[in-house]
C-alpha cells in the first residue's frame, strides 16, 4: 500500500557548487512531470558544495526513481531521503502599522517569531517554524490584513 | 606549453587516442578548424549534415567500443546534432561532441547563431559543459572523455565559446580525473551475488535475458561462459544481437514485440530471469503485469536507476557485468546443467512449433530472403547497420549475427536516417569489413546526402534498400490497427535511386530478381565505391511475430505457415 500512496516528502541533495547544477536538478523534475512544492538552495560553509532541499509529493516508487535519477547527475554528490528530520521554514509577513501591533507580536511569538522591522506605514514580522505551523500562522495572521507574505521554503536536517 | 584554446581541443583529441573526427565547420568553431588544418594527429571527415556527423561518430563508437568524436558549430550546427546526441544517449554510446558557441560576452544577447546548447542538450546527454574560461578547458575536455566512457557510457557535449578558442594559455592535459560526485559502481555487492547464485541453483526454468549492456561492458565471453557452464537458455534484446552467436544452441532468439515464439514464451514461463545489462524496455516487456509473471528477477546493471524502474526486482546487483560475472561464474561450479534439461526441451518444442519463418516467393524478392542472403554471402565478415522500421526488424530477426558490435542500430530512440552515417563510422573503423546498411525507401532519404561524403572519402558502404514503396512499419500498423487507412505512408512516388547514387559519385543497382540480387551484391563488395542497392520487395510483407503494443508477450500474431495466402499485392 505504502508503495503507491502519494505523500509529502523532503529530500536533501548535496551538489557540487557549479552554475548549471540547479537547472539540472529542476529539469529532472520538470521533464518527468514531478511537482516541486518548495525548494531552497545555499552553499555549504567551507566547502565547494551546496545543499538543496526539495519538498515534493509522490509515491515511494516514484521517490525511489527521483532519488536514483538525482544521484545519476554528475554534479550530485549525495541524496538524502528524509525520514526522521527536523524541518523548518521561514516566512516574512508585512502588516499595516495601523493594525494591533501587540496582538501581532503575540501571535508571532507563539510561532517562534517576532516583529523585525518597523517602517512608516508597515511592520514586517518574521516566523521560523515547521511548515505545518507556518501554514497555521499564515491563516491566523489573515485577520490583521497582511499586505504581503513571502515563504522561504523548507530546510531540513536528519535527526 | 603555451597554445590557443583551439589547439588545446585538438591536442586533447589526440591525447585521447582518437584517430577520426566527424564534423562540419562554421563561424563559432572556425579557430578549431584552423588548428585541424595544421595538425596531423587525426583525420577529419566532412559529412554533409551535422546530424550525420554525430551518427557517424556514434557508429564508430559502436563498432570499436572507443569514444566517438564529432564537431559542430554553434546555433543550427548544434541543433542539427541534437538528434544524434539523443540517439547515442538512449543507447548509452560513449561519445564527445564539441560544439562552437558565440563569444562569451555575446552569450545571452541573441547573437548570430546563438542557441543555449547546454540547455537544449541537458536531457539527451549524460553530461554537458559550457566552457567558461581557458584555464578550465583542459580539465573539462579530460572529464568529458572520462564521463563518456566510464560507468554507464553516454554522449557528453562540450560547448566552447569562440573567444576561448582564440585565447592563449598554458596547456597541460590532466593525467587523471577526480570528480568527487561521480564514482560509478563497478563491483557488484558480494552478498547480493551470492544470493543470486543461490536463486539460480534453486530455479527450475531460469532464463538469461541479455541486453546491450553486455556489449558495452565487453562481457560477451563471460556471458557465453556462464550459459555454457550452466546450460541456461538465453534470449537477446535488439541491442544484444550477436552476443550469444547465431549458432549457439542455447540462444532462443530475440524477445519482445517482434521476438520469436520460443523467446517470448520462455520469458512468459520462466521462474528466474537473469537480466544482464537490459532495461526492461516497453518494446521488450509488452504488458508489464504479464511479463515474466512467474519469475523472480535477478537484475545486473551498472545504472542503479534502471533497477526497479519498471519491474520489481528480487536480486538487484549494481555493477559492471564483467566484474559481476567474474565473481558469479566460479560460484556456479556445482550447478548440474541437467537440472534445466526439461526446461530446455519445452523451449525446443516451442521453437519447432513456431520457428522464425516466412513464406518465400519465386516471383518477388522477400525482404527476409534478402537479409538471409547477405548472411549467406558475407556472413561473419559483415558489419550490419540499419535504419528504423520493418527492415530493421527483419535484419535483427534473420541475420546470423555471431559476435557483438556486428549489429549497429538505433534501438532506444529509433532514429530513421541513422544507418547510413553510422555505417560510414563503422567502415572507417574497420575498412576490411563489408559494411552494409540495411535500410528502407523511407529511412534512406533522411541522410542520403552522405552519398557525397562516402564518395569523396572513398568509404564504400553498401546501402541495401528494401524498397516496398511504403513507410512499411507504419503501414503495417495501419493494416492491423487502423482499418487499412494508409495515411501518408504510400511512397509510390520515388526518386530514381540508381541515378541518385550515381549523381553523387556512387554506384546504383536496380534489383528485382534473386539473380540480380546476388550479382549486384557481389559487384558492390568488389567495388571501392559507395552504393545504393535498390531492391524491389513485395509491398505488403509484415514483420512477424508481432505482439500488439501493450499486449502480453505470449499473445503473438504469428506468421502463416501456409503459402496459399499471399495477401494483397
Amino acid at each position: 500500500m505504502t508503495n503507491t500512496t502519494s505523500e509529502r516528502r523532503v529530500i536533501s541533495v548535496i551538489v557540487m557548487n557549479e552554475s548549471s547544477v540547479l537547472a539540472r536538478v529542476t529539469a529532472l523534475f520538470a521533464g518527468r512531470g514531478y511537482n516541486i512544492e518548495s525548494l531552497t538552495v545555499a552553499p555549504i560553509p567551507e566547502s565547494d558544495m551546496s545543499h538543496i532541499t526539495i519538498a515534493t509529493n509522490g509515491s515511494a516508487k516514484v521517490m525511489e526513481q527521483i532519488t536514483k535519477q538525482l544521484h545519476k547527475l554528475i554534479p550530485v554528490y549525495k541524496v538524502i531521503e528524509h525520514e526522521e528530520m527536523v524541518e523548518k521554514e521561514m516566512v516574512l509577513v508585512k502588516f499595516p502599522i495601523a493594525e494591533n501591533l501587540s496582538d501581532i507580536s503575540a501571535l508571532c511569538a507563539a510561532y517562534n517569531g517576532g516583529i523585525v522591522n518597523v517602517g512608516k506605514e508597515m511592520v514586517i514580522a518574521q516566523v521560523a517554524d515547521e511548515p505545518k505551523r507556518i501554514k497555521h500562522f499564515i491563516e491566523a495572521s489573515q485577520r490583521y490584513n497582511p499586505s504581503e507574505i513571502v515563504r522561504g521554503g523548507v530546510v531540513a536536517i536528519e535527526r | 606549453m603555451q597554445m590557443s584554446g583551439a589547439q588545446m581541443v585538438c591536442e586533447a583529441i589526440i591525447a585521447e587516442g582518437v584517430t577520426t573526427v566527424f564534423g562540419y565547420p562554421g563561424g563559432a568553431i572556425m579557430h578549431v578548424y584552423d588548428e585541424i588544418y595544421k595538425q596531423e594527429g587525426f583525420e577529419h571527415i566532412l559529412n554533409r549534415h551535422e546530424q550525420a556527423s554525430v551518427h557517424a561518430a556514434d557508429g564508430y563508437a559502436r563498432a570499436t567500443g572507443e569514444v566517438g568524436v564529432a564537431m559542430v558549430t554553434s546555433g543550427p550546427g548544434f541543433t542539427n546534432a541534437v538528434t544524434g546526441l539523443a540517439t547515442a544517449y538512449m543507447d548509452s554510446i560513449p561519445m564527445v561532441v564539441i560544439s562552437g558557441q558565440v563569444p562569451s560576452q555575446l552569450i545571452g544577447t541573441d547573437g548570430f547563431q546563438e542557441i543555449d546548447a547546454v540547455g537544449i542538450s541537458r536531457p539527451c546527454t549524460k553530461h554537458n559543459f559550457l566552457v567558461r574560461s581557458l584555464e578550465e578547458l583542459p580539465r573539462v575536455l579530460k572529464e568529458a572523455f572520462y564521463i563518456a566512457r566510464s560507468g554507464r557510457p553516454g554522449p557528453v557535449l562540450v560547448d566552447v565559446p569562440k573567444d576561448i578558442t582564440v585565447d592563449i594559455g598554458e596547456f597541460k592535459y590532466p593525467d587523471s580525473v577526480d570528480i568527487p560526485s561521480y564514482k560509478p559502481t563497478y563491483k557488484g555487492n558480494k552478498r547480493q551475488i551470492e544470493k543470486a547464485v543461490e536463486a539460480i541453483k534453486l530455479a527450475k526454468k531460469p532464463l538469461l535475458y541479455i541486453g546491450g549492456g553486455v556489449v558495452l561492458s565487453n562481457a560477451t565471453d563471460l556471458v557465453r561462459a556462464l550459459s555454457e557452464k550452466t546450460q541456461i537458455p538465453a534470449v537477446e534484446t535488439l541491442m544484444a544481437r550477436g552476443v550469444m552467436g547465431a549458432k549457439n544452441p542455447l540462444l532462443l532468439g530475440m524477445l519482445g514485440m517482434h521476438g520469436n515464439y520460443s523467446s517470448n514464451m520462455a520469458m512468459s514461463e520462466t521462474d528466474l530471469v537473469i537480466s544482464l545489462g537490459a532495461r526492461f524496455d516497453d518494446r521488450v516487456t509488452g504488458k508489464l503485469s504479464e511479463f515474466a509473471k512467474y519469475a523472480d528477477i535477478i537484475h545486473v546493471d551498472i545504472d542503479a536507476s534502471n533497477i526497479g524502474k519498471l519491474v520489481d526486482v528480487d536480486f538487484p546487483i549494481v555493477g559492471d557485468i564483467t566484474q559481476v560475472l567474474e565473481k558469479m561464474i566460479p560460484l556456479l561450479d556445482d550447478v548440474n546443467p541437467d537440472r534445466y534439461q526439461a526446461w530446455r526441451e519445452i523451449l525446443n518444442r516451442y521453437d519447432e512449433l513456431h520457428p522464425q519463418s516466412y513464406v518465400d516467393s519465386d516471383e518477388v524478392i522477400k525482404p527476409q530472403w534478402a537479409i538471409e542472403r547477405i548472411g549467406e554471402l558475407v556472413g561473419e565478415n559483415a558489419i550490419i547497420t540499419s535504419d528504423v522500421g520493418q527492415h530493421q526488424m527483419w535484419a535483427a530477426q534473420h541475420f546470423p549475427f555471431d559476435r557483438p558490435r556486428q549489429w549497429i542500430n538505433s534501438g532506444g530512440l529509433g532514429t530513421m536516417g541513422f544507418g547510413f552515417p553510422a555505417a560510414l563510422g563503422a567502415k572507417r573503423a574497420f575498412p576490411d569489413k563489408t559494411v552494409i546498411n540495411v535500410t528502407g525507401d523511407g529511412s534512406i532519404l533522411m541522410n542520403m546526402q552522405e552519398l557525397v561524403t562516402a564518395a569523396e572519402y572513398k568509404i564504400p558502404v553498401i546501402n541495401l534498400i528494401l524498397n516496398n514503396h511504403f513507410l512499411g512499419m507504419v503501414r503495417q500498423w495501419q493494416t492491423f490497427f487502423y482499418e487499412k487507412r494508409y495515411s501518408e505512408t504510400d511512397l509510390s512516388f520515388q526518386p530514381n535511386f540508381k541515378a541518385l547514387a550515381e549523381a553523387c559519385g556512387g554506384i546504383g543497382y536496380d534489383v528485382t530478381t534473386k539473380a540480380e540480387f546476388d550479382a549486384a551484391l557481389k559487384d558492390a563488395i568488389e567495388q571501392d565505391k559507395v552504393c545504393f542497392m535498390n531492391v524491389q520487395t513485395n509491398r505488403f510483407e509484415d514483420v512477424l511475430p508481432m505482439v500488439p503494443s501493450g499486449g502480453a508477450l505470449f499473445n503473438m500474431m504469428l506468421p502463416q505457415k501456409n503459402p496459399s495466402n499471399e495477401g494483397e499485392k
